[in-house]
């Protein structure tokens, strides 16, 4: 049995079936409101659910059963001497490597973290502080923290994925930052000013955790891999039909595996010829291979956003990804196949296996 | 004291009270005594810093007022959605 927690613009959806046909929906929670991002930590069995009223404003909730009662966290909310930052939206919520610690990533972008499994929230400070922070831009989805990796083992390094402003690493629990800019190219800005540009839209990142100094990239135009923690990218974006899209998978099992799911471009963000395809790489970004038997391979207009998109870490790999059109797909074989697990929910904005 | 009128959700986070009577000489000072009388709703009518959010209307006495509004033993104040945050 495996559970789906599936968060969409009019609720989450708790999914439950085998990963062969149709899942049940057992149990819908929020109704009404966007469900930004839903997780369950392996380590404690809570769940979480980023949740914003389009009225009241985003709060995070914790439950020990999704169909039970859900219990609204203290913060993220910004501190009294940050009077003019407003917590709009939180976008991920991460466990940590340490016993009872989570991370969470906001807009405006900011990083938060717990030591209580989730029930209060501190911001980190160093990265709110970093000098640059007023030559940052939002992408078209906000200037938010969206991507954190931890390092498997070692509590002091993560990588922060911001869009629009770049990765940053820390390897003191984030008392300090550095940039991991190198390599990406922003060809959205004008050559010239590309050097210096603190522009650079991640829009999602995922460690190898066999191999954790290897980390994939999807960007904002173009698909990169660092194998030096994050601090410089190569583009491995040769034989996509697109660089862009925005979720990404890496085979817990496999450092040199990966899934993309390619976008037109920016400026037409659907499915290369209505064809909802998923890119597998074995080899670490060298060669890509299609992967659609069992997708709907015609007039498939839809998106999949940066968080609608999960793996099971089984072997052979679960994955499932959710779809602004309201469907969910699902593959037991490593995306060989892909079966439909759900259609006509409300538009997916977040898919993750409860593991 | 003011009365405070709320619906759902916000009545559930209140415990379930429609009319909560509050202490208060502005409209941000009666909803900052509503949250410390029910936590529950704290951060939902205003944001971390006591402003009123933007989505959420405050009528006080059928007038409606912004988050500075002077308030009076016997006002009235009604918490509303407005009709301009359920875009999504």
């Amino acid at each position: 049995m495996t559970e789906l927690l599936v968060g969409t613009k009019k609720g989450l959806f708790v999914l439950r079936g085998e990963a062969v046909d149709a899942f049940d929906v057992v149990h819908r929670a929020f109704p009404g409101d966007v469900v930004e991002y839903a997780m369950r930590d392996a380590r404690s069995g809570r769940y979480f659910a980023s949740v914003t009223s389009g009225f009241y404003g985003p709060r995070l909730f914790f439950a020990d059963d999704p169909a039970g009662e859900w219990r609204q966290a203290e913060g993220p909310a910004f501190p009294d001497d940050i009077p003019d930052a407003t917590v709009a939206r939180i976008w991920v919520v991460e466990p940590g490597e340490e016993p009872g610690v989570l991370y969470a990533g906001t807009d405006p972008a900011a990083l938060w973290r717990s030591e209580d499994e989730g029930e209060t929230w501190e911001l980190n400070r160093a990265l709110w502080a970093v000098p640059t922070r007023p030559e940052w831009n939002p992408g078209a989805g906000g200037l938010m923290v969206h991507t954190i990796c931890p390092w498997p083992g070692n509590p002091g390094r993560l990588a922060v994925g911001i869009s629009a402003a770049g990765v940053w690493l820390t390897d003191d629990r984030g008392e300090t930052w550095r940039t991991g800019y190198a390599g990406l190219d922003p060809k959205y800005v004008p050559e010239e000013a590309r050097a210096d540009t603190h522009a650079l839209c991640i829009h999602k990142m995922k460690r190898a955790p066999l191999r954790p100094e290897r980390i994939f990239m999807q960007f904002h135009g173009g698909v990169y891999r660092s194998d030096d923690g994050g601090a410089t990218w190569a583009d491995i974006e040769a034989g996509l039909p697109s660089g862009f899209g925005f979720p990404l998978v890496v085979d817990p099992a496999d450092p040199d595996s990966a899934y993309v799911i390619p976008l037109v471009a920016d400026v037409d963000r659907v499915p290369p010829d209505g064809r909802l395809r998923v890119f597998e790489t074995r080899d670490a970004g060298a060669t890509w291979v299609a992967r659609g038997d069992g997708l709907p391979q015609g007039n498939a207009y839809l998106v999949v956003l940066r968080q609608a998109f999960d793996d099971d870490g089984g072997s052979p790999l679960g994955l499932y990804f959710g779809a602004t059109s309201g469907d969910v797909f699902g593959s037991a074989d490593g995306g060989a196949t892909w079966f439909t697990a759900a259609s006509r929910l409300a538009p997916v904005t977040s898919v993750r296996v409860s593991l | 004291m003011v009365v405070v009128t709320l619906r759902a959700p916000l009545r559930d986070l209140a415990g379930g009270h429609r009319d909560v009577h509050v202490e208060g000489g502005t409209v941000s000072e009666a909803l900052r005594a509503l949250e410390r009388r029910h936590p529950p709703i704290a951060g939902w009518i205003l944001d971390e810093h006591g402003r009123l959010r933007s989505h959420v209307n405050v009528f006080v006495n059928g007038d409606r007022a912004g988050d500075d509004a002077v308030v009076a033993a016997g006002d009235v104040l009604h918490v509303l959605p407005s009709i301009s945050g359920g875009t999504r």
